[in-house]
């Protein structure tokens, strides 16, 4: 009950905050003055070509863009009446990209969903990798095992992203017969789901996965085993060795679940920090995902698409936090009954 | 002949390539026998107590010697059993008990599943049945409500809570033998009497055999039949307790009898003289905190101490005395001006005889500068008061640099004066402090309190985290430096014996109240209320013909309903501080 009660609090929390974020975001993808329309209106009256200007004009008062700009947020967000009523990012209407003159939902369509799995499988990955050499690599502290685990994560963390994807491509071709670039087959593209094509996602997951996660499992894992080094040397490991507990269970049980709060807590940046340091990476693999979208979109002041975009990561980011923040109250006593003030 | 439970021979334990720091230590535990290993920090005596169960640190080494242990008709040496044999034997059949209950438990999981767990890993019992055993064991250690005590977490729990918990953990599957390693160093006095009454209590009836490591002598006398007093690795001496306690052979345990501290057996006080001419004055001294509780919940308020008159008088040395959560140190916060009372108190400082009176509460900045000079204090933990960082040298002058005192060469042999003060040497000013022993490092801070001339010193438990022999050392050089420059002292200290000896008047607090006040002498000679006839009667003597008196301790320390009716009193309706003769102050109804 306790619980519901806080999730619920979070989730009111967390809407209130995604709020705040919409405002900080318009407002900082209007500070540079002029917008995408009024750079073309300006350059096509320089070329001379009016007829141009004609529908640049009629666009920005489709858009609103010529009113002010709590106007233009309240419109944007769906909470006042724009030129097509009340139609904004609560309604579902994400608007209208001037970069590729389509609706931003059709430009990132696909991209959203490939963007949310590459990520996920990263984060995965990440969590699969750091969790047991992390654990081992603090149990078999300072002996090869650490050691070589130790190495083996510096390399990760030094090793750029693009250049690791660019070898693991040319590698993964040459011997596993992985495939090169994009998320999917070309012949797949814009297909109905199928096994077929379910499989051919998970094969092109491989690399990227590999190159985006690496990194972030490199810190983890060293993040993971310092806190556990930490735990062991704590009297409450000493107390369960006295009750005659094996070694690996005692690992598991004491050191690790207390071991793990860090771990847990960071889902919440991991998310963010990934999908911003995946754009690289994607550009060079030739990822479909949100982030090359994002790239071209804040060059060009194309508002509505940047602001989706950026709303989507922050979106990432607190559902990430809220999660983390979920799961440490289940799995922490003290915090549970620290936030029921006792 | 019976067969030892335990025989350890000639063992020794080292780290690396250094000199063991165990060295052929030989003793034998009978079944059902409690025996002490006495001995100071650095003596060896946890590290031998933990190689019975083979949970030493990683670099320790065990260079020789055997240990045996026999149960059931058959014997084994527990150094060179497999892993897994000792794993049966850990928590089965040799227990322990650890120092810190706060930390020897593991916060995450609950209580139960910490106390079942030695069940499930010993024991083929049916979760149903090992729950109903841990529930009694629960109960025989004292909880009242053993099925809350099986959902809670050990931080909702106090100390000594915490530490029957981890009775009833050693407890449960029934060894043979419990090694308990300083089992009550960190619980209050009142609270150690009722542990140590407890676990003689269950080797009464369980008939298992104890391994109870101290530094103090007072818990052995009270608890062991069998005494080996340990130095530096090395076994200094061993027998009966009443023998070792009545007529100690070697010279190190007379050494460490001459400085356990004790509370004087008075005959008629002598009445002490008083004067008006006060350096500190606390005037109905308030404190309440307000915790601020997350969410939509009410803050709550936590009263630390409550309408306190302390005065102190130029020269002498008032003692504040109370467990732990008792507002004492609150006290001393707030008489150096660190914390400020609730509106309605007032502290006084007379920094000289004829000067005016400054109020500590309502200072001026620049009052505040001259007040720091002329008030210092001296810390509890002589590890983390001084920085590491800094050499001796910097560590006395820095204050006089805050102050401006003096040029770069006065103050080098202001500090160099000082250090011969407490007993150190002038070439030492170039060290860091790790190169100085716990004692030599709580001097240098009493130098460094000292290197400003103050006129006021505060010592928050100047003591309580040294050896008993450097204790003495320190009291001795307080009580010397005091008459020397005519310091006053406000004493802060859980420890009644340790006051005893320094104070001119004690204070006793309990839960943010004085409950009683008096000369030391009249206190110990004729103590009235029922808290301070617990703290003396908990106080472990090192006299085997003086157990504690469990229902003296039990009685003043349980709750204040329980009291007799002169002291009774529901909720927070204190009867008011009395005084019953002259210079003795009760709070009694009259």
């Amino acid at each position: 009950m306790m619980f519901l009660r806080y999730a619920i609090y979070r989730f009111i929390t967390m809407l209130l905050t995604l709020w705040v974020v919409s405002i900080l975001i318009f407002v900082i993808i209007n500070l540079p003055p002029g917008d995408y329309l009024s750079n073309q209106i300006a350059e096509l009256r320089a070329t001379g070509q009016a007829e141009g200007v004609a529908k640049a004009e009629f666009l920005r008062t489709e858009y609103a863009l010529d009113r002010p700009i709590w106007e233009q947020y309240l419109i944007w967000v769906g909470m006042a009446p724009g030129p097509q009523g009340w139609y904004g990012l609560i309604q579902g209407n994400f608007g209208w990209s001037f970069e590729f003159d389509r609706p931003v939902s059709e430009v990132v369509g696909d991209a959203l969903w490939l963007t949310v799995l590459v990520n996920l499988a990263a984060v995965l990955f990440v969590y699969m990798v750091a969790l047991p050499l992390g654990v081992i690599a603090a149990a078999k502290s300072e002996t090869w095992v650490d050691y070589t685990a130790a190495f083996v994560g510096y390399l990760g963390l030094a090793t750029p992203n693009f250049l690791l994807a660019l070898m693991l491509f040319y590698y993964g071709n040459k011997y596993f017969d992985l495939p090169i670039g994009g998320l999917m087959a070309p012949e797949f593209e814009g297909e109905p789901m199928s096994w077929e094509k379910v499989r051919s996602i998970l094969v092109h997951l491989i690399v990227p996965t590999f190159v985006i996660g690496t990194s972030g499992a490199a810190a983890m894992m060293q993040r993971l085993r310092a806190n556990m080094l930490d735990e062991l040397s704590k009297p409450y490991v000493e107390t369960a060795k006295a009750k005659g507990l094996g070694p690996s269970k005692l690992l598991a049980k004491y050191p690790l679940r207390m071991a793990f709060n860090p771990f847990v807590a960071d889902i919440g940046n991991l998310l963010p920090a990934m999908v911003s340091g995946s754009v690289l990476v994607s550009v060079v693999l030739g990822l479909q995902t949100i982030g090359p979208s994002l790239l071209t979109a804040l060059k060009s002041q194309d508002q509505f698409l940047a602001g989706f975009v950026l709303m989507f990561v922050a979106l990432l980011t607190l559902i990430g936090t809220m999660i983390s923040d979920l799961l440490l109250v289940l799995l922490d006593p003290r915090i549970r009954y620290g936030a029921r003030g006792s | 002949m019976v067969t030892p439970l335990l025989d350890v021979r000639d063992l020794s334990i080292g780290f690396g390539s250094a000199d063991a720091v165990v060295r052929d230590v030989s003793f034998q535990v009978m079944p059902g026998e409690t025996l002490a290993l006495v001995g100071e920090s650095g003596s060896g005596k946890t590290i031998t107590c933990r190689s019975v169960l083979r949970i030493l640190p990683q670099a320790a080494q065990i260079r020789s010697g055997v240990i045996n242990y026999s149960a059931g008709g058959k014997t084994c040496n527990l150094l060179t059993e497999s892993r897994r044999t000792m794993r049966s034997i850990r928590g089965n059949q040799i227990s322990m008990i650890f120092q810190e209950p706060m930390r020897s438990l593991s916060p995450l999981h609950r209580l139960g599943d910490q106390v079942g767990e030695v069940l499930r890993l010993h024991r083929d019992m049916r979760p149903g049945e090992a729950k109903k055993t841990v529930l009694d064991t629960f109960e025989r250690v004292g909880f009242p409500d053993p099925t809350r005590v099986w959902r809670s977490y050990p931080f909702e729990m106090s100390g000594g809570m915490r530490q029957r918990a981890m009775i009833a953990m050693a407890m449960v599957a029934k060894p043979e033998l419990l090694i308990a390693d300083e089992p009550t160093t960190a619980l209050d006095v009142t609270t150690q009497a009722q542990v140590l009454g407890l676990i003689k209590e269950l080797q009464l009836e369980t008939g298992m055999a104890v391994i109870l490591v101290t530094h103090d002598l007072g818990v052995v006398a009270n608890m062991a039949e069998t005494v080996v007093v340990m130095n530096k690795g090395r076994v200094m001496e061993r027998g009966p307790a009443p023998a070792v306690l009545g007529s100690p052979a070697h010279g190190y345990t007379k050494k460490l009898f001459a400085a356990a501290p004790m509370i004087p057996e008075v005959a008629a006080p002598a009445r002490a003289e008083t004067s008006d001419d006060l350096i500190l004055d606390l005037r109905n001294v308030s404190k309440t905190y307000t915790m601020r509780a997350g969410g939509w919940r009410k803050p709550v308020t936590i009263t630390a101490c409550h309408e306190v008159n302390l005065s102190l008088q130029r020269g002498k040395t008032l003692a504040v005395v109370g467990e732990s959560g008792s507002g004492k140190t609150t006290c001393a916060r707030i008489a150096l001006g660190a914390e400020l009372p609730d509106p309605g108190g007032e502290v006084l400082f007379r920094p000289t005889k004829d000067a005016d009176q400054v109020k500590i509460n309502a200072m001026s900045q620049q009052e505040r500068v001259h007040f720091q000079r002329q008030a210092q204090m001296v810390f509890q933990d002589p590890y983390s008061s001084l920085s590491p960082r800094m050499r001796v040298q910097q560590a006395l002058t820095e204050p006089m640099e805050i102050h401006q005192l003096g040029t770069r060469a006065e103050r080098r042999d202001k500090a160099a004066e000082m250090l011969r003060w407490v007993g150190l040497d002038a070439s030492m000013l170039s060290r860091y402090p790790h190169a100085f022993s716990g004692g030599q490092r709580q001097r240098l801070s009493i130098a460094r309190a000292l290197t400003l001339d103050p006129v006021l010193l505060v010592c928050d438990e100047p003591t309580s985290a040294l050896d008993v022999s450097v204790q003495e050392q320190i009291l001795c050089l307080l009580e010397d430096i005091r008459d020397r420059v005519g310091l006053s002292y406000l004493f802060i200290s859980h420890d009644l014996a340790v006051v005893a000896r320094i104070a001119d008047e004690v204070a006793v607090m309990r839960q943010g109240v004085i409950v009683e006040q008096a000369p030391p002498d009249t206190l110990f000679y004729n103590p009235r209320h029922p808290y301070t006839c617990a703290l003396i009667a908990a106080q472990p003597e090192p006299d085997v013909n003086r157990p504690i008196d469990l229902g003296l301790v039990s009685q003043g320390a349980g709750k204040p309903s329980s009291w007799p009716e002169a002291f009774r009193f529901e909720g927070v309706a204190a009867p008011a501080l009395t005084e019953l003769e002259p210079g003795h102050k009760v709070r009694c109804h009259v």
